[in-house]
């Protein structure tokens, strides 16, 4: 097991290797399709992501009514290969260095996290209540409007558990188990 | 059997306290049975699940990827269950299925079930989940055109059951639907062409339905139809056995053939792609062969009730 702890860094994630059972503990900014296509679009992020981790996240959040502070009550990973045609420029542009989601992503993603230090980190898609547990403090929600499960919200989590799927060194789990696993399809077709 | 289940059931303190204190008028019944059914249905992987699920756990090789994500799996449903929080952030497409008796007002359920559903949103059971298509407007209820989605059936019997599934978005957008005959796989307007496409469909779906994963299966009818009868393949409990030797068959080819791609847990590799296939089939014009699949994550939401006379929870169905 591998730890990855705040403050990240290019350095830092160009450890990390294809395969890698990793505990983040640190800052995590949730953004999925709505806050992509608002970055793609080119309107200007209301945080800054330079050094920081992005989660493909929509969480089930409360709001406690008296305080107004707000908790979140499950938090698994959205399937990422919907910001494939967004993901390589917000890498570039906010110099993001990590992203956290399910599913995998593509060529474009992936030659971007190797030009410019960017890992990918794959978490168990539908362990919500595991992931949940994780989140020490919610610190902040921007982009309210697009609604609560798009909104950004700024998380810090301990022992985050995620697998390293495609690294910054041109590897990809995900490339590799679709290439095996087509050898075996055309042999049972 | 109805005593063991609802003995597993430790978090319904909510309904039991509130029903001893005050005596609910019939409507605030039926919306407590329905929101208990979503709450459950929302925090508890249904028995039979559970237990394919544990058993697939055992099998992956100790200190892989697979394992670790199977491991994490098992942590995530019985935290799901201790703390009555959604097992995934996903709650889904919300469908209901409802069967009951002749002389039985349609309209006046559905605005129970809408209120259930509004209720269950509120305390957090169900994620803000139901988009707008035009607007992009989420209203923060679950509420809108075709949301929820609710299907009614007339059955001989004289009580209400209610049947629910919530399918998240992740495994419904790698569901599929085939036309045949299908060239570039080779797949013929036959029952070999039928597994080819289903094959197909996995392999497509890598890791991206969050597997692994669960089918339901219709060959035949119109394209609407077929998907909506795939789906409803869902509500077979895993250990059942297909009524047609042929589907029964191919069911568990199914399952042992994709559990060969090694696509595993996640798309991380492994063992276990697959952990049931249920098919049905529907009569289709000549002109017109679809087979529809409908995916289901492990995360496999589905519960179902039956209400008594006056519409309190009498038995739990799966």
């Amino acid at each position: 097991m591998k730890r990855l702890s705040y403050p990240f860094s290019p350095e830092a994630v160009r450890e990390l290797k294809v395969g890698d059972m990793v505990l983040i503990t640190g800052k995590l900014f949730t953004g999925r399709d709505a806050v992509h296509k608002y970055l793609h679009e080119g309107n200007k992020s209301p945080v800054n992501l330079k050094n920081q981790i992005i989660y493909h996240c929509g969480p089930v959040t409360m709001k406690d009514k008296k305080t107004g502070k707000w908790t979140v009550t499950a938090a698994g990973p959205t399937t990422s290969i919907r910001e494939e045609p967004y993901q390589w420029e917000v890498i570039r542009d906010h110099g993001i260095v990590g992203v956290i989601g399910k599913g995998g992503m593509g060529q474009k993603t992936l030659d971007a996290c190797k030009e410019h230090g960017c890992v990918y980190l794959h978490a168990v898609g539908g362990a919500a209540q595991v992931l949940a547990e994780k989140i020490k403090s919610v610190d902040g929600l921007f982009l309210e409007e697009f609604g609560l499960p798009e909104a950004i919200w700024e998380l810090t989590v301990e022992d985050f558990p995620v697998v390293v799927t495609m690294d910054a060194h041109g590897n990809s789990l995900h490339k590799e188990v679709e290439n095996s696993s087509r050898e075996i399809f055309k042999t049972v077709l | 059997m109805t005593k063991k289940v609802a003995a597993k059931r430790p978090v319904k303190k909510v309904l039991t306290k509130k029903a001893a204190s005050k005596k609910l008028d019939p409507k605030a019944q039926t919306i407590e049975s329905l929101l208990e059914l979503i709450r459950i249905t929302s925090t508890v992987i249904p028995d039979d699940v559970a237990k394919t699920l544990m058993k697939a756990r055992t099998q992956e090789e100790q200190n892989t990827t697979a394992s670790y994500a199977m491991n994490i799996i098992k942590d995530n449903m019985d935290l799901a269950k201790f703390k009555s929080q959604p097992l995934c952030q996903d709650t889904g497409t919300v469908i209901f299925f409802v069967y009951h008796p002749p002389g039985f007002f349609q309209s006046a359920f559905k605005d129970l079930i809408k209120k259930a559903v509004t209720k269950a949103t509120q305390k957090g059971f169900l994620r803000q989940n139901s988009v707008h298509s035009i607007t992009g407007e989420n209203a923060g209820t679950n509420l809108g055109e075709g949301h929820p989605s609710i299907h009614f059936y007339e059955h001989s019997k004289k009580e209400v059951s209610v049947k629910l599934v919530l399918k998240g978005g992740g495994c419904e957008n790698v569901s599929a639907q085939y036309s045949l005959p299908d060239t570039t796989l080779g797949a013929g307007r036959d029952l070999e062409g039928v597994r080819k496409v289903v094959i197909d469909a996995v392999y497509k779906a890598q890791g991206k339905g969050c597997g692994p994963g669960a089918l339901g299966v219709c060959i035949g009818g119109d394209r609407a139809d077929s998907a909506y009868y795939a789906k409803k393949q869902l509500l077979r409990k895993l250990d059942d056995k297909n009524e047609h030797k042929d589907l029964a068959k191919m069911e568990s080819e199914i399952v042992e053939t994709c559990n060969k791609l090694g696509i595993g847990p996640m798309g991380f590799g492994g063992k276990t792609t697959l952990i049931s296939c249920k098919m049905t089939h529907a009569n289709r014009v000549p002109a017109s062969f679809f087979v529809s699949i409908s995916y289901m994550c492990w995360a496999f939401r589905r519960q179902g009730v039956v209400l008594d006379k006056n519409h309190k929870i009498s038995k739990w169905l799966y």
